[in-house]
């Protein structure tokens, strides 16, 4: 069976490599195979290359070098922030956490586990654009609350959320402010939070490499007990391949940025525009907030995600529903059900997320091939 | 063929994938996911996150290198089966969640969205044998008698038929293993599934409880004396003889439900015996009534001589050549003609 020409518009599940990413890596894999934790030569080259990258991530965030904590990924970061502040916390008497309502899994699936655990749960709503709430978040907030959490930019409508007053709220209280700038990071320059999770893939790394940043002074128990790497709070070999790509793709993606983000918002908004005049009853969510730049995320009445992503995906057009799942069957979005929107439409919803290699043309055609594909299903 | 695969990650439906692959058909594999998983002992899981089934379905894809979806169906599974299921044993009748998944999920909510999808058929694991014969499409017992399902496909038409391909149908179980085992496919040697798919520890009566509620009542003999208690209706299945808990020497068998009265009727074996049965819902396999000289009245059931009495407006009456014991109203009745389905519908009563 031969597959058409594809275009890939799912950039917020994963990205290709940086090229230099690829490059700094290539030695690492081959001759300079040492332990960074060793004394030796071999040792101390592969040492060499994780503070590198420890430098190039802590410059792209503008922290210091050791508030970065390398973990293998995302999910890491967001358990250690989430349950290393927890932990710590309790002993101080703060047993409160709070979270908005359209955060990832990695944050919302731990917080209701601490929350089963003893901790005092507390979940912020958002508008119909998907912008958390600041006033129930400052009612959510007093001085038992160990830590709130809120997205720098969510991953299935790519809504921006206001975290520099979610922060000032959060640590007028004195408590610990986290922000997951997973989907944020390859978009927008980074929020300024007590802990901020990254994840290397979506931004032109290997998957399975992400860091936690922690700011100095905010004090965390591990999760990870062992050799005491990373100051103690991430034990475990470290990646070193791994994290050296991810320090070079920050330090492309950083590069890039402004005039990429700027480059991909109007190829967006061609798609979006696009979509909206071909095909009836199609609604953008998020389309009164803010958003990240390469996110379109639509609901098509009367259209099933099930059958429209596979009708896209035999013409090669991948797309999402949403968050990549582990099954593979769709279930409506817990984002835009927060949101307001009704389970009927959240089940139309589609994903289309741009990267820094989308063209014109990929656009056009992805268009067309989804107006067919409604087309179909509306027969 | 553009076909869609039906994979439930078990041996005989990813063997039917491979055959079509290997016949050239442009295949496509879909997992059903019929019922939200349970939760493990820590608490809450989300419902999109893998079932083995699954991951074994996805892998068989993998190496047939073709496309692989999951398809969410359980809600129209909980809705279509397992609310009726219930709601049968509840009023007092046998029901099979597996012919009613077949009528409503596989040759329904699936080959609906497959047609829309533009396939031209939907391709499952079942052990029996489609043919396009004269004038129509003909459904007859598989090769392997033992595995032989062709009842639980009694009630599909021509509409079905036409768009339905069983590709182990003509090969024996061992076949199927070997075969699985030469593509050195993972699930070869993956156990068969006998229980009821959604009653995750084989208790149906304790499904049912939770459910519909406990409804205990009296169990009377065939002359209305009360011989007994019973916890259920929904506990009882026609011609059932264990279980019943009475302290008789000379067996007892259930002869009735009364679900009005919440009664179990019980009684010797010889008062088992009827002559004939009324069907319900029948369809006919080629759209009108024809003469059969066998049913079958349960899954894995032994075929008895019967023929066609009466019918009309979905209804068939069936006689018995000798008298029979144990039909359950509930339970699909198929006929057969020779080793072919003509037909099928839904015991409602047996008769005299």
């Amino acid at each position: 069976m031969t597959r058409p020409d594809p275009i890939y518009l799912d950039h917020a599940a994963t990205t290709p490599l940086w090229p230099q990413a690829r490059a700094t890596m290539a030695p690492l894999l081959e001759g300079a195979f040492g332990n960074a934790s060793s004394l030796h030569a071999a040792g101390r080259d592969a040492r060499k290359a994780v503070e590198e990258a420890r430098e190039a991530v802590a410059s792209a965030a503008g922290v210091r070098p050791e508030e970065v904590v390398f973990t293998s990924g995302g999910t890491e970061a967001d358990n250690l922030a989430l349950k290393g502040i927890a932990w710590r916390a309790r002993h101080e008497g703060r047993d409160g956490i709070v979270v908005s309502a359209i955060e990832h899994h990695a944050i919302l699936d731990v917080a209701e586990w601490l929350a089963r655990n003893g901790f005092r749960l507390s979940v912020i709503q958002v508008d119909a654009d998907g912008v958390v709430d600041l006033d129930a978040l400052a009612a959510a907030v007093d001085r038992t609350t160990a830590i709130v959490s809120v997205m720098q930019a969510n991953n299935e409508v790519g809504v921006i959320q206001p975290v520099a007053s979610a922060a000032e709220i959060t640590r007028a209280a004195g408590a610990r402010f986290h922000t997951d700038a997973v989907q944020a990071a390859p978009w927008i320059p980074l929020a300024d939070a007590d802990l901020l999770s990254l994840s290397a893939h979506k931004l032109g790394g290997l998957k399975g490499v992400g860091a936690l940043l922690v700011r100095r002074g905010v004090g965390l128990e591990p999760l990870l007990h062992g050799g005491g790497q990373e100051r103690g709070i991430r034990s475990g070999t470290y990646n070193v391949a791994g994290i050296a790509g991810f320090g070079a793709a920050v330090t492309a993606t950083m590069q890039a940025q402004p005039a990429l983000s700027e480059r991909v918002r109007a190829l967006r908004d061609r798609m979006e525009g696009a979509l909206l005049e071909r095909i009836d009853g199609v609604a953008v969510n998020g389309a009164g907030a803010e958003r990240l730049p390469n996110n379109c995320n639509v609901c098509i009445d009367g259209v099933e995600a099930n059958s429209l992503l596979m009708l896209l995906d035999g013409e090669g057009v991948a797309a999402s529903s949403g968050s990549a799942c582990q099954s593979g069957a769709p279930e409506p979005s817990h984002v835009l059900l927060a949101m307001g929107v009704a389970k009927e439409r959240a089940l139309g919803a589609l994903r289309l997320t741009l990267g820094r290699d989308t063209s014109e043309d990929d656009v056009d055609r992805a268009v067309d091939v989804v107006a067919r594909a409604v087309a179909r299903l509306r027969r | 063929m553009k076909v869609l695969a039906a994979m439930s990650g078990g041996v005989d439906s990813s063997v039917a994938a491979a055959l079509l692959v290997r016949q050239g058909h442009d295949v496509t594999g879909v997992h059903l996911k019929l019922s939200e998983q349970l939760a493990p002992i820590d608490g809450r899981v989300h419902g999109c996150c893998g079932l083995a089934d699954a991951e074994d379905a996805r892998r068989v894809a993998q190496v047939l290198d073709i496309p692989f979806y999951v398809w969410n169906l359980a809600e129209q599974f909980g809705e279509g089966v397992v609310e009726n299921f219930v709601a049968e044993y509840a009023a007092g009748r046998t029901p099979n969640p597996c012919v009613r998944c077949n009528e409503t999920i596989k040759f329904g909510a699936l080959l609906e969205r497959a047609i829309t999808l533009g396939f031209d058929a939907i391709a499952t694991g079942h052990y029996a044998i489609n043919v396009f014969e004269e004038d129509r499409w003909r459904l007859r017992r598989s090769a392997d008698a033992a595995k032989d399902q062709s009842y639980v496909l009694a009630r599909c038409g021509q509409r079905e038929l036409a768009r339905a391909l069983f590709p182990v149908g003509e090969m024996t179980k061992d076949r199927t293993r070997d075969l699985a085992r030469e593509l050195s496919l993972r699930v070869a040697d993956k156990p068969d599934s006998y229980e009821i798919c959604f009653v995750a520890d084989g208790d149906a009566a304790s499904f049912v409880e939770q459910r519909a509620g406990r409804r205990p009542g009296e169990m009377v003999d065939h002359t209305g004396a009360v011989v007994g208690s019973h916890a259920g209706v929904h506990r009882f299945t026609i011609g059932q003889r264990r279980g019943l808990g009475l302290g008789i020497e000379e067996p007892r068998y259930v002869l009735a439900l009364e679900p009005e009265a919440n009664r179990v009727v019980v009684g010797p074996r010889e008062l088992l015996a009827r002559g004939g049965l009324e069907a319900l819902d029948v369809r006919w396999t080629g759209g009108e009534p024809e003469a059969f000289d066998a049913v079958q009245v349960r899954a894995h059931g032994r075929p008895v001589s019967a023929t066609l009495a009466g019918h009309g407006a979905g209804r068939a009456s069936v006689r018995f050549t000798e008298p029979q014991r144990g039909i359950a109203p509930g339970q699909l009745v198929a006929f057969y003609a020779g080793d072919e389905v003509v037909g099928g519908g839904t015991i409602e009563r047996s008769a005299a």
